[in-house]
């Protein structure tokens, strides 16, 4: 008997040509979702809305208006939430019991009552305190509470709730030897969290960010209900001239699909960004993976083979 | 150097350090060896204060580690003095614990430059020299990740040099190793101990032990079962205890 691997050696091994397991399932599901699809245009073809107006809206001065100042809500709003949020997230893991009560109160509040509810609160503060003292700056608080100031609070405010959890977790998430190699060094506890602690829960920390940011894009829409110029009071305040109601909600939901894709967009890179050196092979881009599914129909082996 | 009287120490109801009495000289390479769960690394940890002892006293350089005493009243020390405490006592763990956000030159850079304030140019040219040093001169921008576990500990070790320390504390270094990869590890510790470093080491390597270490304590169930010079005890080790542990490790 020879030896095998001497064998195995001598003798190339033939590639197998296997005939692929066939996905019949695609093909009927595809027909079923383009049936569906086509059902769908028949019905709103037919509907009694004035389709060829809703692109003339789209770049209505006061739509475009709106979209940027949803944009700047958002952005600015979350600003607040993310600092905030990780100076929460830090007090909450503080050993003093006093700074970690304080934020499990704050957590408790913001995330406990509605975003709606906290916007009111801000707008109409002016009810209970119709002047605001700060001492250096004294001014009627109608002046200072503006739409755009009770947005701002609202939504950062409730927003820094959400990020101080995320970004606990994503301190908890920390090897505990990270701290305990920085403290051996001499490290103080500040200097551990800011220089060393910080830094790897980013990681943990960017994907859910990613998400709370596409969050506030859409809950900034509640703030047409405190008078601040964002994208759902334009449309509104359009649609309550020429009562062309569903045109304009369509451009609301147009504009927000696409700002709410461009961020999608922009977080897969950034996630994938910060996955480098940590994930074993980084995930496919959303062109790779059109591609990879593309082939299932020509070849017939699925996407099985890469999990 | 470092002074131990009856210390103890407590996690909640285990009673993990029953009264551990020992004194290292300077320049003494001094080896911890036992069982798992015998407290040897809970004692290191004691050390420069990652753990707070539950009874007796504990001195490193003649200063008490964690408190001050004055007349029969004892303080806790504040964070800052901890940590001022902790920059004359490198420490090297089993798990390596490296940065993995920074690459192996930064690691050895981050302590003196943050908490010494060194200037770059000044911690940079020592960091370059540690990493000769430990054989990964040409590693220094290479990330943790990257590198091997041997290669992560050499580095691990730079780093806690960096500081200038007038004692080092090894937590079983070479246990979480592939057994090709203890060698350079050893290597470089030895090298240490040859340029007269202070050195409490908690190992598994007998063949250190009896090489490098000026002492040996044997350790089981919390306290001190033996000690002696190393060649001593691993070759004649007078109780039982010792004995079958040996026998198991040798």
């Amino acid at each position: 008997m020879s030896d095998p691997v001497d064998n195995a050696a001598k003798v190339p091994p033939e590639a197998i040509k296997a005939i692929p397991v066939r996905h019949y399932g695609r093909w009927v599901s595809a027909v079923l979702v383009l049936a569906l699809l086509a059902l769908l245009g028949v019905a709103l073809s037919g509907a009694q809305i004035q389709w060829s107006t809703v692109p003339d809206y789209l770049d209505y001065e006061t739509v475009l208006r709106g979209a940027g100042n949803t944009l700047l809500i958002t952005v600015l709003g979350m600003l607040v939430g993310v600092v905030l949020g990780t100076l929460l997230a830090v007090m909450r893991l503080s050993k003093n019991p006093v700074v970690s009560s304080v934020a499990w109160g704050y957590v408790w509040f913001f995330r406990g009552t509605p975003v709606l509810v906290q916007l009111m609160l801000w707008y109409n503060l002016a009810l209970i305190f119709p002047l605001l003292d700060l001492g250096f700056y004294k001014d009627e608080m109608n002046d200072v509470m503006t739409p755009f100031l009770a947005s701002l609070l609202g939504l950062g405010l409730n927003e820094a709730a959400y990020m101080a959890e995320i970004s606990r977790a994503g301190i908890q998430s920390v090897d505990e030897g990270q701290t305990e190699a920085a403290h051996a060094l001499g490290m103080t506890g500040g200097r551990t969290m800011r220089r060393i602690v910080l830094p790897q829960a980013m990681r943990v920390i960017v994907p859910p960010t990613g998400n709370e940011f596409i969050n506030m894009l859409k809950t900034s829409s509640l703030c047409f209900a405190i008078q601040f110029d964002e994208l759902m009071k334009a449309v509104t305040d359009i649609s309550s001239r020429n009562l062309a109601v569903m045109e304009l909600l369509m451009v609301a939901t147009i504009w927000y699909l696409v700002l709410t894709t461009v961020f999608s967009v922009g977080q897969f890179y950034v996630e994938r960004y910060f996955q480098r050196g940590s994930a074993r092979a980084l995930p496919d881009t959303p062109l790779q993976k059109a591609r990879r599914n593309l082939m299932t129909f020509s070849h017939g082996t699925g996407s099985g083979a890469k999990p | 150097m470092v002074r131990a009287e009856g210390v103890h120490k407590s996690f909640g109801a285990a009673h993990v350090l029953k009264g551990i009495d020992l004194e290292v000289a300077p320049g003494e390479v001094f080896c911890l060896v036992g069982p798992s769960g015998s407290g040897k690394s809970t004692f290191l940890r004691c050390i420069n204060h990652l753990e707070k002892i539950s009874a007796g006293r504990l001195w490193v350089d003649g200063r008490l580690v964690g408190y001050r005493q004055k007349g029969d009243k004892i303080y806790e020390l504040k964070e800052r003095e901890v940590a001022a405490q902790r920059r004359d006592i490198g420490m090297v763990f089993q798990r390596f614990n490296l940065f993995p956000h920074m690459t192996a030159l930064e690691n050895v850079l981050e302590a003196p430059m943050q908490v010494k304030g060194e200037t770059k140019a000044v911690a940079g040219e020592r960091a370059r020299r540690l990493l000769d040093r430990v054989g990964l001169g040409d590693r220094g921008d290479h990330y943790p990740a990257r590198l091997s576990g041997g290669q992560q500990q050499r580095v691990a070790i730079a780093r806690a040099l960096a500081m200038e320390p007038q004692l080092m504390l090894f937590d079983e270094p070479t246990s979480a190793l592939d057994p090709e990869l203890v060698g350079e590890v050893l290597d470089v510790m030895r090298g240490l101990a040859e340029e007269g470093m202070t050195m409490i080491v908690v190992t598994h390597e007998m063949g250190f032990a009896r090489e490098a270490g000026d002492s040996l304590v044997f350790m089981d169930d919390g306290a001190v079962v033996e000690s002696g010079h190393p060649r001593e005890v691993l070759s004649h080790p007078r109780h039982e205890r010792t004995k079958s542990f040996l026998s198991k490790v040798l």
